[in-house]
């Protein structure tokens, strides 16, 4: 072993790599054998997750054993830590078995199968959690027909144990168990199973299969989705727990996506939209808010007559609810609808529903609709943007939120993006400056950083021609703050002026502000005058873009020297 | 069990301290239990002080010593605090021995200062040595700022996964660990704080059944809940209220039915309850009224106006059962403490306190007799009840008959004079 230890510095430096430096070197000349002896304890111990990390790192060390060592080193400690007396070392081992399972000889196997069959019942529920939730994993790696002889068994007795958590583990690892069978065994060996799970008295374990139901239907296949899971579906929509419709809910648009094709819209109609209608006007707040999340994402599936007919009302009514949450989930989802029926069959309740949300009491609400704006504006198009949206963005310059001003101004960024500087010229900038002259300083603030945000999308003319007096101007603001804010903002504008406004208007006005009364002002402006003195440089340098040189990157060097 | 029972010495926080009358808030035990095989006992005081104490194997030394309770570990839990609605904060502790001792440390020399390392010429694996027995207390989890009110008790699930803890108005369950979220399950909470007539008093998981738990109210009502049924607890699966008794109506009589504490039965069968005057013993498939009502000190019921005057009437005693289920006990007044046999029907009165329990004595019986009644030698009357020695917390070991007594500062232990292997 190398003496690392006697390399530079105290004992005790913190700073990153150097002191790892000789656990590194003791790994990598360790061989897998010498590292697993402290992983084995550290697997027993109490505080799960180091007990997890060093499963994980066991689970790693297997793969880099051959067979025979795996049989001499690594199964050996599996069966220890599953004979151990502290619950701790049997719940690790359960997460060891289907790593060593696939290279070992078949007496081998066979002890394997009776450990994790004894872990199964073990008498704590703290292993038969472990042993549960493992239990797919390790039927992956199994042969078919140990598969149907011992997992099984195992599986029906876990789905049907006394402790609710145990049962809720077992719907996990019945997606995968479904995966491994032949479709003509299903119906015998899993669907009683399941079908028990979907009605089991916890409302916990049916969550569970709700929430794995897209799994479950792709493990099943179309038939026994037809027969057992579009009744099931039904059901958990309109179960008596708000958790599981929840659930459900969340999982219609999927469900109804993986339907095979040829009777899909007869089932949704007949089946799953009746019972859609019904949450709509649920009770609980997140139920609704569930469906308004994927609701939208039917009209894709139904196509363009039964949507208008059927959908339509649903989308509408959702808009109008009276809990935020769902009226912006489903406005964040309106490019479904907008491919089959067209935004503008919304757009009038949509607007009322925008507003309300803009101007709601909750700032998170109204942060929320804001971001969704350049998304709408996108959808809805310039002019519908321009006659009613407009007046909103501005608004929310203005808010008393300063997160809310903050969202507006990069919201402004992204219009502009959107729709172009002609557009921000005729519409926006004005009325940005304007801002100006506001009797708020807080509002004049704004200005100042809705053009730090618009400059370089608006162009170097705009900028130059419109922004740049308005900036100059309020450097003579009797407010401090407003004044190094100028500071700031023609640092941050300078790049997008040209070199004649930079020397000629610039320039004096920032060494004014070096020398004003304020620290912060004279501090903001000494920091703009050596970033400009760098830009400046470099279009003196030249007409064309600029080509990095020595001569240049010394300059820089000196600026960045003079930064700190 | 016997009505003679053997005193072993009194084992008292502040042993070393001499004898003194006053007692400062800080030292008052506020809980006793024992741990679930009984071989650990732990207490709490006001103060946030917690103690362990560790059963002496048996054989150790004289026969008589048939294991004794010695302490094992003391650690301040929780800063006390003035006002007790701050008291929120939950904590798991977890009680570690060390016997060994790693030494050969590169960097460190044996007091412990860094070497200087250009001494170090060559690499050496630290061994483990063997050292005096170390019990250290290290902090686990903290569960904090879930509750609004007072917690007024926890209870940990038979899947030994979750937790739940109960103040006034909420319910919430907790995972062992997950320390920043817990489920509301249960809210008693009205819209409008004017229009609360009931509290929570005390809450308990099913011993078996990890669905089940059950939590007590100010208006003498017990509530059965399953957690299968719905996310929220609100709604009860099995109510259990006794109906009141028209004639023994009176201004108390809401205060003495505020169940002060509940215990499920090591069965899972039966509940106790304690109220101010009464212990009950409720089948979980009677609704409708106790199976057995036992008379703690019903002397008392004639008193319950100056009990009102000085607070005594609002105080919470809690219950335990035995480890078959065939006896109860509770405590009382005066340092008395009371067992009821469920099976033979006799009861009897007992003392904690330094004065009538010498080592190894056997506790003589007391009696209270009512003020005006016939009085026998050694009774005592109503009317010189020290009110202030009040034992509210009682502890029975799982399995054999030790009990433990928390007596406003001191604890007593006491085991069972017969031979504990005949049980």
């Amino acid at each position: 072993m190398k003496a690392a230890a006697a390399e530079g510095g105290g004992p005790c430096r913190a700073d990153g790599d150097d002191s790892l430096y000789p656990i590194a070197v003791l790994i990598d000349e360790l061989r897998n054998e010498d590292v697993q002896p402290p992983l084995e304890s550290l697997a027993t111990v109490e505080e799960t997750v180091v007990r997890d990390k060093a499963v994980e790192s066991l689970r790693k060390i297997s793969q880099e054993h051959s067979p025979v060592d795996l049989e001499v080193h690594f199964e050996p400690l599996v069966k220890r830590l599953a004979s151990g007396d502290w619950f701790t070392s049997r719940t690790s081992a359960c997460g060891l078995f289907s790593v060593c399972y696939p290279r070992v000889s078949s007496t081998v196997k066979a002890e394997i199968r009776q450990h994790f069959r004894t872990l199964c019942s073990d008498d704590t529920p703290m292993v038969r959690r472990a042993a549960a939730s493992k239990l797919g994993e390790f039927a992956k790696v199994l042969e078919l027909d140990y598969i149907k002889s011992d997992i099984i068994s195992l599986f029906t007795a876990l789905a049907s144990d006394e402790q609710d958590s145990v049962r809720l583990l077992a719907v996990e690892a019945c997606v995968s168990i479904a995966t491994l069978l032949p479709q003509e065994d299903l119906e015998t060996l899993v669907m009683p199973t399941l079908r028990q799970a979907a009605e089991d008295k916890s409302w916990r374990v049916r969550y569970m299969v709700a929430d794995k139901f897209s799994e479950l239907q792709k493990a099943v296949g179309p038939e026994i989705t037809k027969n057992d899971l579009v009744p099931a579906f039904q059901n958990l929509l309109k179960d008596c727990e708000a958790e599981v419709r929840a659930a459900a809910a969340n999982k219609v648009k999927e469900f109804c996506e993986n339907l095979p094709e040829d009777n899909r819209e007869q089932i949704i109609m007949t089946h799953i939209l009746p019972c859609v209608k019904e949450l709509v006007s649920d009770t609980n707040q997140h139920v609704k808010s569930a469906l308004a999340s994927v609701i939208m994402g039917l009209s894709t599936i139904l196509g363009k007559d039964n949507t208008i007919e059927h959908l339509l009302p649903l989308f509408l009514a959702q808009l109008k609810d009276e809990c935020p949450e769902v009226r912006l989930n489903i406005i964040s989802n309106l490019d479904c609808v907008n491919e089959v029926i067209g935004i503008r069959q919304l757009s009038q309740s949509l607007l009322p529903a925008i507003v309300e949300l803009a101007e709601d009491a909750k700032w998170r609400v109204r942060l929320a609709i804001i971001e969704y704006m350049p998304l709408l504006a996108g959808q809805l198009g310039v002019e519908f943007f321009d006659e009613k949206l407009n007046t909103l963005c501005m608004a929310w310059l203005i808010d008393h939120v300063y997160a809310i001003r903050e969202a507006a101004t990069c919201n402004l960024m992204k219009l502009v993006e959107k729709f172009g500087a002609e557009w921000a010229q005729n519409t926006i900038v004005p009325k940005v400056l304007g801002m100006a002259n506001d009797p708020n300083y807080l509002h004049r603030m704004t200005t100042l950083f809705c053009i730090n945000a618009l400059s370089e999308a608006c162009g170097q003319d705009i900028t130059t021609k419109q922004m740049l007096p308005v900036v100059l101007k309020m450097s003579n603001d009797q407010v401090a703050n407003v004044r190094f804010n100028v500071a700031k903002s023609l640092q941050k504008i300078g790049p997008v002026l040209d070199s004649n406004a930079l020397q000629a208007e610039v320039k004096p006005v920032l060494e004014k502000l070096a020398t004003d009364t304020d620290m912060d002002v004279k501090y903001f402006a000494q920091e703009a005058i050596s970033a400009t003195r760098a830009v400046f440089a470099l279009h003196a340098a030249a007409p064309s873009p600029p080509v990095l040189d020595a001569n240049f990157e010394k300059q820089m060097e000196q600026q960045a020297v003079c930064f700190h | 069990m016997g009505e003679d029972t053997d005193a072993t010495p009194t084992l008292n926080h502040r042993g070393f301290l001499p004898d003194h009358n006053y007692v400062t808030e800080a030292d008052i035990i506020s809980t006793v239990e024992f741990n679930h095989t009984g071989e650990l006992l732990a207490t709490g005081d006001k103060g946030g002080r917690v103690v362990i104490f560790q059963r002496e194997p048996e054989g150790k030394t004289e026969p008589f010593s048939q294991g004794e309770y010695n302490v094992y570990s003391t650690f301040q839990s929780h800063e006390p605090e003035f006002d007790y609605l701050k008291n929120k904060t939950i904590k798991l502790w977890k009680v570690s021995e060390r016997d060994k001792r790693p030494e050969g440390y590169n960097l460190k020399d044996e007091e412990g200062r860094i070497k200087d390392i250009s001494t170090v010429t060559s690499l050496q694996v630290p061994v483990l040595m063997p050292m005096d027995l170390m019990v250290e207390v290290s902090p686990r989890r903290v569960f904090a700022n879930a509750h609004t009110y007072h917690v007024n008790s926890i209870s940990v699930n038979s899947d030994f996964e979750t937790y739940m803890s109960a103040d006034d108005l909420r319910i919430n369950l907790w995972h062992l660990d997950i320390t920043d979220r817990s489920f509301n399950i249960v809210d008693i909470k009205p819209t409008n704080m004017e229009d609360l007539t009931e509290v929570i008093t005390a809450a308990e998981f099913h011993p078996h059944h990890c669905n089940l738990f059950v939590y007590s109210s100010s208006k003498g009502t017990l509530r059965l809940c399953d957690m299968r049924e719905a996310a929220l607890c609100d709604k009860h699966s099995k109510l259990f209220e006794e109906p009141e008794d028209p004639s023994a109506r009176s201004f108390f009589s809401e205060i003495i039915s505020s169940v002060s504490d509940v215990k499920f039965s090591h069965s899972g069968r039966y509940l106790l309850t304690r109220d101010y005057l009464t212990a009950k013993v409720w089948d979980l498939n009677m609704e409708s009224k106790p199976l057995e009502t036992y008379q703690v000190h019903d002397y008392l019921r004639s008193k319950l106006c100056s009990l009102y005057e000085n607070d005594c009437i609002f105080d919470k005693f809690e219950c335990a059962w035995n480890g078959s289920d065939s006896v109860i006990m509770t405590g009382a007044y005066n340092n008395f403490f009371r067992m009821f046999d469920r099976n033979t029907k006799r009861d009897v009165t007992l003392e904690a306190s330094r004065e009538s329990s010498k080592p190894r004595a056997v506790l003589k019986p007391r009696r209270v007799c009512a003020a005006g009644g016939k009085r026998r030698k050694d009774d005592i009357s109503v009317d010189s009840l020290d009110f202030t020695k009040k034992i509210l917390h009682t502890a029975w070991h799982p399995t054999e008959n030790i009990i433990a007594i928390a007596a406003t500062n001191n604890l007593y232990i006491f085991q069972d004079k017969l031979n504990s292997e005949l049980h």
